[in-house]
């Protein structure tokens, strides 16, 4: 068997609160996520999902554990080599986090310039390239204030790509979004993956999101993983699931496959 | 003109009389703003800067340093701008070598600024949403990028706005300069003004004053408004 692209191991993340209490957001969380997976992340709010997102880059660093990326142990580098490492590792967000005073195309520039070694039409061949691939080529000169929610997240994607990551973290990436601009932004992704091979990891309360792309589903209880499957495969269907969250997530994706099934029937 | 001027017990003539000292006062008033100014820009932008940054939940928190500095800004902030300018004078001889003059009285008006400023600025840096800096964090920017292409960049207009707000407080701070022969239009206000009873000039110099301020608020809402695309 191959290394996975993202090895957690024994990962733990302790907050202290305001009031001098503990919060355990996760707890002992070991997870691998192969090459070319879309992997979800799913659970309540407050589970520690996203907690657990942001080891993966380090933007939360665990007080335990280790988090290796394509090869790279996070938590050993120094700050500069950290720097150099979340190259490899792209991350959209729910608010999407773009510059405000910057136009779109400033906006996916940000990561190339950052790491200076590119020629301006290097780096500007790059942006319309990754612009391209998102559809939105025209708004270059766009500020995101001119865009819709969608078009912003598109940018945001377009922005982690351009540094042209291994990994795509989305952190609740759909949240903010209506439906029908959500199946399209998901369409997006999906592509990504397919096309560049990005491996995903997608956090979201929302089943009907991870049931559309993921192929692998890990459901995230009090902090720590109650049970991790495989959706889309035969098998995965009939093993029992364990937690509610994974019922339900099953249910939906049968429930998916089969109107896949007809749509696909009604077509031919 | 001067008709309606007289009647309201204001001499033409003796505005007239006074235009060249006048112009001296606003070229004296204009050179303790412009150092003033660049001092809080040049010192107190990034003294800001480091105050948010070292606050808690923000990338560099250091509590010591955020309490040092915090009570540093604070204490030079209590003074009553004219007892910090006596309080300044053997600094000012030692800086200006005189404690006379324009270029005198630029010295406190620094130093008022200065702290002013660093909390403007570190103020309007709060205003950048915590996760438009995160976001920069993942795409691997050094803290020192994330400050000039990101912190400086979103908060740009509220800066001009803040630099705005100082220049006029420091407008009215600089007639308090006259006190130590520091000149400008407000020491002439206060001299020929106030304590010769000269109403004419009087007028004339708020009219002078008043001008300013408008100037400068319209200025620094036009540039603010056109550097934010928020």
């Amino acid at each position: 068997m191959t290394i996975p692209l993202i090895r957690i191991e024994h990962a733990s993340k302790t907050f202290t609160l305001p009031d001098g209490g503990r919060f355990d957001a996760v707890r002992h969380v070991s997870l691998d996520v192969r090459q070319g997976d879309i992997f979800g992340l799913i659970g309540k709010s407050g589970a520690g999902k996203s907690t657990l997102l942001r080891l993966f880059n380090l933007l939360e660093r665990p007080d335990a554990g280790a988090i290796t990326v394509a090869g790279r142990e996070l938590t050993s580098l120094s700050k500069r080599d950290l720097r150099d490492a979340r190259r490899n590792i792209g991350m959209i967000f729910q608010q999407f986090n773009l510059l405000q005073n910057a136009t779109v195309f400033d906006n996916v520039a940000f990561p190339l310039r950052i790491h200076g070694g590119q020629k301006p039409e290097q780096i500007a061949a790059r942006v319309n390239q990754c612009l391209e691939l998102v559809e939105l080529g025209v708004k270059a000169d766009s500020y995101p204030a001119q865009l819709s929610g969608g078009q912003k997240q598109r940018v945001a994607i377009a922005r982690a790509l351009a540094s042209g990551p291994a990994v795509l973290l989305c952190d609740e990436p759909t949240s903010a979004l209506d439906a029908e601009t959500t199946r399209a932004l998901l369409a997006t992704l999906r592509d990504i993956n397919h096309r560049l091979g990005v491996t995903i990891v997608i956090v979201s309360h929302e089943l009907s999101v991870l049931a559309e792309i993921c192929n692998r589903v890990a459901v995230i209880e009090d902090g720590a993983i109650a049970e991790e499957f495989a959706l889309n495969e035969p098998a995965g269907h009939n093993a029992p699931r364990k937690t509610a969250l994974g019922r339900e997530l099953a249910a939906f994706n049968a429930a998916n496959t089969l109107a896949g099934t007809h749509r696909e029937a009604a077509h031919v | 003109m001067s008709e309606l001027l007289s009647t309201l017990g204001v001499s033409f003539n003796a505005i007239v009389a006074m235009l060249p000292e006048m112009g001296t006062a606003v070229g004296q008033t204009l050179t303790m703003l412009g150092i003033g100014l660049s001092a809080a820009v040049l010192i107190g932008g990034p003294l800001g800067i480091v105050l948010f940054l070292v606050a808690d939940g923000q990338s560099l928190q250091n509590r010591p340093a955020a309490l040092v500095l915090g009570w540093l800004v604070n204490t030079v902030r209590s003074f009553p701008f004219i007892i910090l300018l006596v309080a300044l004078v053997p600094f000012t001889r030692m800086i200006a070598g005189t404690s006379i003059g324009p270029l005198a009285a630029a010295v406190p008006l620094s130093f008022a600024a200065i702290p002013y400023f660093a909390r403007m600025v570190e103020q309007n840096l709060r205003e950048v949403p915590r996760g438009v800096i995160e976001a920069a964090h993942a795409m691997g920017a050094s803290e020192l990028q994330i400050v000039l292409r990101v912190l400086l960049v979103e908060a740009r207009s509220g800066l001009v706005l803040a630099l705005t707000v100082l220049a006029i407080s420091f407008l009215s701070y600089s007639a308090v300069a006259g006190v130590v022969g520091g000149g400008g239009i407000g020491d002439l206000a206060i001299r020929y003004g106030y304590y010769r009873f000269e109403t004419d000039i009087m007028v004339a110099t708020v009219a002078i004053l008043i001008i300013m301020v408008q100037l400068t608020q319209f200025t620094g809402n036009r540039i603010a408004k056109r550097i934010d695309k928020r």
